[in-house]
């Protein structure tokens, strides 16, 4: 504990420049050490906080790692069947008009099972937010192959690596939605560095207030890492992903609204 | 004064939910009962009260706009027919593990597969048994007549909001697709957003400091705390079992012979009774009109005064089955039916009742 | 001349030493603790405690939010 206290001059309420917010709760996120979506997590959280919107957010957590967000997010959510989520926000945005809804889905939860339901809330324009999480693989079930997993890439059931041939070429969802007419704001994000985390923020906080403007749907990816999937270390799964991920899966702005 | 129209079994569904002050119907084409989804489509009932109305991208995404909308404590509700509630009924599974009320409505179709477009049946164990997995259990009404499509719009929900379980309407095509004198009831006003937070404080309208956040899920990790949870669902389902059964009886106080049938097929049996009576057989017709509940005690007494009972089902013999649990073996049970889309005669019902018991 | 110190606390109980905050760390303040918290990780601390800034770059990209920053102005 010694080591914590450095400086009791420093350590004061007053000079607080950064704590956790509030609407995280106290419970210990149950990812895996290094995992990027305890950092997804935080910014949904903090975004929803900085737009002062707690009593007025109702989320959607899916099948997947993030299937238990719930325990970690302090506002009212909803958990969906696998791949269902954006069918739950669809009705809870229409029949609560200004209500900020948003879903938080994974790669197999929203590019595998829930395809249908991602393309058709997109394709409608439904003026919701969807957090798309995207590490390449199923994490919660030990690793298989993800619809987002990179061509040659090692997975529980490729083990010998992604055969395209046989096993198809990873979905780029992101790309694919943005087609959509109904789709108002697409970029795909990370959250490895202190600037991309600043920049995914941005994003999202932007992707909330389009709530407001009524002109489509608003889509997040977060190019997320997963240690334990991908069997390294969390610091070697961020360099792996920005020398892996981020090729195929480039980071920046898809779509953007005409000012 | 009362207002009376004609209209098919689907549309009174779909102007029984505007009525009602329903918010929601999330749906998905399917004959025969497309015509919920036209009928509402055409009506504009945003205009009228504000309903959402939506038509899905799949019966899949139908029944979850559902969970949705009955997580945030609305009045929601889908349609289909066979082919579309065995694909609801994942949704419907979740809804029961999250104790969320809504209305399902099921118009049947023969099976199985993509079976015909002609009434059946053949649901009555996906209706009642659960459908999906896990142990669960909906509350099940069986319509007999348009003016019931229409009534049971609003019975079900009454019943789904007071015990936070999903009920569904087990009707047919014939039902759905037939016209009828239809009493038309007042319009109610949908609930106010502070009205649904009142009547349903553990819905997803929004954390405010008054509460703890609420959270929609069927999910426990903890096995101890799932049974615990399934102990309290099964307790529910009893005090449903207790209080909520309900049935018609007609010509029973006689009754020597005892039709049982519900919906489509109890209309049939009741020109087979005036039929067998005028031939000297004394029958009467038992109408369960909650197939969950079944109507397990007052069938079990009437069982006691006569000499058999014959089921009759559009199906190859599944109420049968809960006929014989709630007698007891104590009187004969046969069962009568046709499948695959085809509606027995008045006399047939006769000759099949002859057949076994005379 | 005035200076601008930092100092970091770590929620060490629910740190998973999962050392994504070290390389964010401009000043090389972070490593991890030769002892384990009670959960079995080496949680992170202020090795270097008068090279922190109060940047907070570590708290940002920390997935588990357990670093709370802070940072005065102080003469030097």
């Amino acid at each position: 504990m010694a080591e914590n206290i450095v400086n009791n001059d420093i350590i004061k309420e007053e000079n607080l420049v950064y704590k956790k917010t509030d609407l995280l709760t106290d419970k210990s996120l149950s990812y895996c050490p290094g995992c990027g979506h305890g950092t997804a997590h935080r910014l949904v959280m903090e975004v929803v906080e900085e737009l002062n919107a707690q009593d007025q957010t109702v989320g959607i957590a899916p099948v997947g790692c993030s299937v238990l967000a719930y325990e970690f997010m302090d506002i009212d959510m909803q958990q969906a069947a696998h791949g269902r989520a954006p069918a739950l926000a669809t009705a809870i945005k229409r029949l609560y008009p200004e209500k900020y809804v948003f879903t938080y889905q994974g790669d197999g939860d929203l590019a595998a099972i829930g395809t249908a339901e991602t393309i058709h809330a997109c394709n409608r324009g439904e003026n919701i937010t969807i957090i798309f999480v995207n590490n390449g693989i199923y994490g919660m079930t030990g690793g298989q192959m993800a619809p987002t997993t990179l061509p040659g890439m090692r997975s529980s059931t490729s083990p010998y690596g992604r055969e395209v041939e046989s096993m198809g070429a990873p979905m780029k969802m992101t790309e694919l939605v943005a087609q959509l007419p109904g789709t108002y704001f697409v970029t795909r994000q990370a959250v490895h560095t202190p600037s991309a985390v600043r920049k995914a923020k941005k994003a999202i906080k932007k992707a909330f207030e389009n709530q407001k403007l009524k002109k489509g749907l608003s889509f997040v990816e977060i190019v997320s890492n997963c240690n334990s999937g991908w069997k390294m270390t969390p610091v070697k799964s961020n360099e792996w992903m920005v020398d892996n991920m981020f090729p195929f899966y480039p980071i920046g702005d898809i779509k953007v609204p005409e000012e | 004064m009362k207002e009376l129209r004609l209209m098919k079994g689907n549309e009174a569904i779909a102007e029984a939910a505007i009525r009602a002050g329903v918010d929601g119907y999330f749906g998905y084409p399917i004959t025969p009962q497309s015509e919920v989804l036209e009928y509402l489509m055409l009506e504009k009932p945003e205009e009228r009260t504000g309903m959402v109305v939506l038509q899905a991208e799949s019966e899949v995404a139908a029944i979850n706009m559902v969970y949705g909308g009955a997580g945030a404590g609305k009045m929601v509700m889908t349609s289909s027919s066979s082919p579309g509630i065995s694909l609801k009924q994942e949704g419907i599974t979740y809804l029961a593990g999250a104790e969320l009320p809504c209305m399902i409505l099921n118009v049947v179709r023969g099976g199985p597969g993509l079976g015909t477009i002609q009434p059946a049946q053949s649901d009555y164990f996906q209706a009642v048994k659960g459908g999906g997995h896990g142990d669960y259990r909906l509350i099940v009404l069986a319509p007999a007549s348009v003016q019931e499509m229409y009534d049971f719009v609003e019975l079900s929900f009454d019943l789904a909001f007071k015990y936070r379980n999903p009920a569904l309407i087990l009707s047919d095509g014939a039902i759905g697709q037939m016209m009828e004198k239809v009493e038309i009831g007042e319009q109610k006003a949908r609930l106010t957003d502070a009205q649904v937070k009142e009547r349903c404080p553990w819905a997803t309208t929004g954390k405010d400091d008054n509460r703890e956040r609420n959270i929609i899920t069927s999910l426990d990790l903890d096995p101890n705390q799932q049974e615990i949870f399934n102990e309290k669902l099964q307790a529910k389902y009893k005090v449903i079992e207790e209080n909520e059964v309900r049935f018609e009886e007609i010509q029973t106080e006689d009754a020597e012979y005892l039709f049982v049938a519900y919906g489509t097929s109890s209309r049939i049996c009741q020109k087979s009774i005036q039929l067998a009576r005028e031939k000297g057989i004394k029958v009467g017709l038992f109408r369960p009109i909650t197939l969950f509940p079944f109507p397990v005690e007052r069938l079990k007494e009437l069982s006691k005064k006569v000499k058999g009972i014959l089921s009759v089902e559009m199906s190859a013999g599944q109420m049968v089955e809960d006929v014989k649990l709630a007698v007891e073996c104590k009187v004969p049970v046969e069962h009568y039916g046709r499948m695959g889309g085809i509606i027995p005669t008045p006399g047939e019902v006769v000759e099949a009742l002859e057949q076994k018991f005379l | 001349m005035a200076k601008v110190k930092g100092a970091i606390v770590v929620d060490i109980e629910k740190c998973k030493g999962c050392e994504v905050c070290i390389p964010a760390c401009p000043t090389d303040v972070i490593l991890l603790a030769e002892d384990v918290n009670g959960k079995g990780y080496h949680y992170a601390y202020m090795a270097n405690p008068d090279a922190c800034t109060g940047c907070a770059n570590c708290a940002i990209v920390c997935p588990d939010g357990v670093i709370t920053v802070y940072r005065k102005k102080v003469n030097s």
